[in-house]
C-alpha cells in the first residue's frame, strides 16, 4: 500500500483517535498487575486516568422527585420506554447544563439500562454536552457553503473574542464560568439547514441568520452583558437549559409564555422568496378541479 | 382544458408553499380558511387501498433524496395487523445545502399533521412518529403546538372525525447526528439507541420500528398528500415530467442574488432557478454548483439546462437528491470545498463499517494536506483509490455520499488538485519512504 504512505515532511498519523481506531498512537495499554501504577503508565493524561479509574458514586439528588416524574411522562409516550433515552438525555441536560455521570446514571435507573448502555448513546450525539456549558451555548455554522459566505471567518472572530489571554477559545469550550449568567459555550456545527440564510449561527438552537464577524461579535458581548437579544427565527431567546427542556419535550405550561413562544417569528425573507415572486407575477400552480375527483377505483379483496 | 392540460405550468408553482404568505400560516384557524383538513374528510371516505393506489397513480416520489416511489413504499405494508404498524416521518434534514423541511413544519405544520392522518390511515398504523433533529427548537414547538390543536380539534386521537380511525402524533427530537438521516439509523435511534444503520433486508416494511411493520417518509413527501388527495393525480401531474411528477421545493443557497425557498415544477433547470433567484450575485460567474446537497456529484457551468428531475439529473451524471441547489462562483476553490465537505463526512461518519469510518478519515487527511499545499500528484489517485473502496463497499449510502464531491470535484477540476502540488513537483525527488516497495 504504497499510496498511503506519507509525504517525508508531515506525518498524516499523529497518534489521532478516530472512529474507534488509534492510527500511529504507538502502544495504548499495559497489563496492570496489582503493583502497577496505572496512572503513570497511562497513555492518556494522568487527570483522564485518575477520573476513569476513580470508583465514584454520583450523587443524584440533583433529580428530584419532579424529574422522576417527568422522566415517568417520556416513557409513557412510547411504546416502549427506552425509546424515551434521547429526550430523557436532554432533560438531565436541562437540569445540570451538560450530561455528567449522575445524569447517565439517573436515566439507566429509570429505563432498568446499564449505565454502559446510555454512555454509549450519550457520547454518539452532537447536542449532548460531556463538560458543563455555559448559560448560551453559540453554535457557528461552519460546513462548506455558510463557509464560504463568511461562516468560518466568523467562528474564529468568535474564538478570538471569547478567548483569554491571546488564547483563541476552543471548541466546546466555555467563556465565563459554566452554569454563570452571561457565560459562553463555542462550537462550530455542521449544517444547520438554514444555508438560503447563511452564514447562520443559532444561540441556544434559535437562528440568527445573515450573520457578519462584527453582528457575532456584537451578539456575543450582548449575550455577556446579560441581554437576550431576540433571534431572527425562534423563540424569545431563554438558556440552553431551558431548551433543553423544551427538546426534553416539556413546553411553558403558562399560556401567554407558550403562546409567546410558538409564535416567535420564522418567515424570513428567503423563506417566502419563491412564494413571494409567484405572488407578484401572477404565477399559480395549476387549478385543482373544482370538486376534488373521486379516489381511485380498487378491487376488493 | 386539453388546451392547459397540454400547456406548461407557471415557472413558480406554490402548493406546499402557497400558505407560507398567509400571517400566523402555522395556526390551525388560518389552516381550516386555507382548505385545511378536507383532503382528510375525503380521504377517511376512502378504503386504506384506495389511497395507496392513488399515491400511486399521482407518481409522487420521495423528497428525501432516493426517490422512491411514496405508493409503492406503502403497498409494501402488510395488509393485516397481527403486529401495529408504524408511520415514522424522517424531519431529521442534515443534508449539507438542504433547507427546505425546516421551514415547511415552521410555516405550515399541519400540512405535514393533516399528510401523517392520511398516510397513517393509508397503512393502517394508529402511531406516527415524527423525528425531528433536535437543533431546530422552533420546529419543535410549531409542531407540538400543531399536534394540541389537531387533538383538540377531533383531528387526532380516537375516533378521528367519527371514522371510527384512531392515531397519536408523537413529535421526537433528536440530538445532533446526520446519520439518523438514513431511515434504519432513525429507526434505532428512536428506539434509543445510538444511530447506526440496519442491514436491510429486512426492510422497515417488514421490520423497522420495535421488529413491527414501519414506514418511514420525508416531510416535504408526506406534506404532498393532502393536495394530492383533493386535486387528484391527474392535476398534480400536470407539473413535472412523467416519471417525476409535481412540484418540488428548491432551496437555492449561495453566490445568487436572492437565495431562498422556490417551489417550482420538476424537471426546471439550474438555468431558470438562477433566473428567479435574480442571478448569479454580483455578476460573478457561476463555477459548479450540487443539484441536491454535498453528496450528490457536482454539477458544472455545462449543465445549466440539465433537467432537474430524477432521471434528468442522474443521466447527466449526478443526483436529485434534496433539490439542495447550493451555488458556488469562480472564487471558490473546489479542493477546499470538496475537504470542507469531507471532514463533515469524516464527522459524521457513524463508525459501524470500516471503509466509511477509515475511508473518510484517510480522504479528509489527504485532503488537508493537499489544500495546505503538500499535497502530490499521486494524492489524487490515493483519493480516487479510496473513493473506489468506499463506494458500494459500505453500510449505508453516507459512503457513497461522502466520496460524490471528491470523485466529480476531480472529475471537473483535475487541474485545481494538480494546481496545489506545484510545489512538490518542483521539490527534489522525495527520498524512498520506509515501507514502499
Ligand atoms: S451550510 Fe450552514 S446552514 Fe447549511
Amino acid at each position: 500500500m504504497t499510496e498511503f504512505n506519507q509525504p517525508p515532511n508531515e506525518p498524516l498519523t499523529t497518534g489521532k483517535s478516530y472512529g474507534g481506531s488509534n492510527i500511529g498512537a504507538g502502544e495504548t495499554h499495559v497489563e496492570a498487575g496489582p503493583d502497577v501504577d496505572v496512572v503513570a503508565a497511562s497513555a492518556i493524561s494522568a487527570e483522564e486516568t485518575e477520573r476513569l479509574v476513580t470508583e465514584t458514586t454520583p450523587d443524584l439528588s440533583v433529580f428530584g422527585p419532579d424529574v422522576v416524574a417527568k422522566a415517568a411522562e417520556q416513557m409513557a409516550r412510547y411504546p416502549e420506554s427506552r425509546s424515551a433515552l434521547l429526550p430523557m438525555l436532554h432533560l438531565v441536560q436541562s437540569v445540570e447544563g451538560y450530561v455528567s455521570q449522575a445524569g447517565i446514571q439517573f436515566c439507566a435507573e429509570q429505563l432498568g439500562l446499564s449505565n454502559a448502555e446510555v454512555s454509549a448513546v450519550a457520547t454518539f450525539y452532537t447536542m449532548y454536552k460531556r463538560k458543563p456549558c455555559g448559560e448560551h451555548l453559540v453554535s457557528v455554522c461552519t460546513n462548506t457553503l455558510c463557509a464560504v459566505l463568511g461562516g468560518d471567518a466568523i467562528y474564529q472572530r468568535l474564538q478570538q473574542h471569547l478567548g483569554e489571554g491571546g488564547q483563541p477559545l476552543k471548541h466546546e469550550d466555555t467563556s465565563g464560568t459554566p452554569g454563570e449568567p452571561g457565560s459562553i459555550t463555542l462550537e462550530h456545527a455542521e449544517c444547520l439547514a438554514a444555508c438560503d440564510l447563511g452564514p447562520v449561527l443559532q444561540v441556544n438552537y434559535e437562528y440568527y441568520d445573515n450573520q457578519t464577524p462584527e453582528s457575532a461579535v456584537e451578539l456575543v458581548d450582548a449575550l455577556r452583558r446579560g441581554e437576550k437579544p431576540a433571534p431572527t427565527r425562534g423563540a424569545p431567546l431563554t438558556s440552553l437549559r431551558d431548551v433543553e427542556l423544551q427538546l426534553a419535550g416539556f413546553f411553558p405550561e403558562d399560556e401567554a409564555t407558550y403562546r409567546s413562544h410558538v409564535d416567535g417569528p420564522s418567515a424570513a425573507v428567503e423563506t417566502l422568496r419563491g412564494a413571494q415572486l409567484a405572488a407578484d407575477r401572477g404565477w399559480t400552480a395549476p387549478t385543482m378541479p373544482e370538486k376534488a375527483p373521486e379516489l381511485p377505483e380498487v378491487e376488493k379483496k | 382544458m386539453t388546451e392547459a392540460e397540454t400547456s406548461r405550468p407557471d415557472p413558480v408553482t406554490p402548493v406546499l408553499t402557497k400558505r407560507w404568505l398567509s400571517p400566523n400560516s402555522w395556526r390551525l384557524s388560518t389552516y381550516e380558511q386555507l382548505e385545511g383538513y378536507t383532503a382528510l374528510r375525503k380521504a377517511l371516505s376512502g378504503t386504506p387501498e384506495q389511497l395507496v393506489a392513488l399515491v400511486k397513480e399521482s407518481g409522487l416520489r420521495g423528497r428525501g433524496g432516493a426517490g422512491f416511489p411514496a405508493g409503492v413504499k406503502w403497498s409494501f405494508m402488510p395488509p393485516n395487523e397481527d403486529k401495529p404498524h408504524y408511520l415514522v416521518i424522517n424531519a431529521d434534514e442534515g443534508e449539507p445545502g438542504t433547507c427546505k423541511d425546516i421551514p415547511l413544519m415552521m410555516a405550515d405544520p399541519h400540512s405535514l399533521i393533516e399528510g401523517c392522518i392520511i398516510a397513517a390511515y393509508a397503512m393502517r398504523s394508529h402511531h406516527c412518529f415524527i423525528y425531528v433533529r433536535g437543533e431546530v427548537p422552533h420546529c419543535i414547538r410549531r409542531l407540538n403546538a400543531a399536534v394540541r390543536e389537531a387533538e383538540a380539534a377531533g383531528y387526532l386521537g380516537t375516533n378521528i372525525l367519527d371514522s371510527g380511525f384512531d392515531l397519536k402524533i408523537t413529535v421526537h427530537a433528536g440530538a445532533g447526528a446526520y446519520i439518523c438521516g438514513e431511515e434504519t439509523a432513525l429507526l434505532d435511534s428512536l428506539e434509543g439507541r445510538r444511530g447506526q444503520p440496519r442491514l436491510k433486508p429486512p426492510f422497515p416494511a417488514a421490520a423497522g420500528l420495535y421488529a413491527a411493520p414501519t414506514t418511514v417518509n420525508n416531510v416535504e413527501t408526506i406534506a404532498s398528500v393532502p393536495f394530492i388527495v383533493n386535486g387528484g393525480s391527474d392535476w398534480f401531474r400536470k407539473m413535472g415530467s412523467e416519471r417525476s411528477p409535481g412540484p418540488k421545493i428548491f432551496s437555492i443557497s449561495g453566490h445568487v442574488e436572492r437565495p431562498g425557498q422556490y417551489e417550482a415544477p420538476l424537471g426546471t433547470t439550474l438555468r431558470e432557478l438562477l433566473e428567479l433567484a435574480g442571478g448569479m450575485k454580483d455578476g460573478i460567474p457561476l463555477k459548479f454548483w450540487t443539484p441536491g446537497g454535498s453528496s450528490t456529484p457536482l454539477f458544472t457551468a455545462e449543465h445549466l439546462d440539465v433537467p432537474l428531475d430524477f432521471e434528468g439529473a442522474a443521466e447527466a451524471g449526478s443526483m436529485l437528491g434534496t433539490t439542495a441547489v447550493m451555488v458556488f462562483n469562480e472564487t471558490v476553490s473546489v479542493p477546499w470545498a470538496v475537504m470542507k465537505w469531507t471532514e463533515f463526512y469524516e464527522h459524521e461518519s457513524c463508525g459501524k463499517c470500516t471503509p466509511c469510518r477509515e475511508g473518510t478519515y484517510w480522504l479528509a487527511g489527504i485532503l488537508q494536506r493537499m489544500v495546505d499545499g503538500r499535497g502530490t500528484e499521486s494524492d489524487i489517485e490515493t483519493l480516487l483509490d479510496i473513493c473506489d473502496n468506499v463506494l458500494g463497499r459500505s453500510f449505508c449510502a453516507l459512503g457513497d455520499g461522502a466520496v460524490s464531491p471528491i470523485t466529480s470535484g476531480i472529475k471537473y477540476f483535475r487541474d485545481e488538485f494538480l494546481a496545489l502540488c506545484d510545489k512538490n513537483k518542483a521539490a527534489p525527488a522525495t527520498p524512498a519512504l520506509a515501507g514502499a516497495h
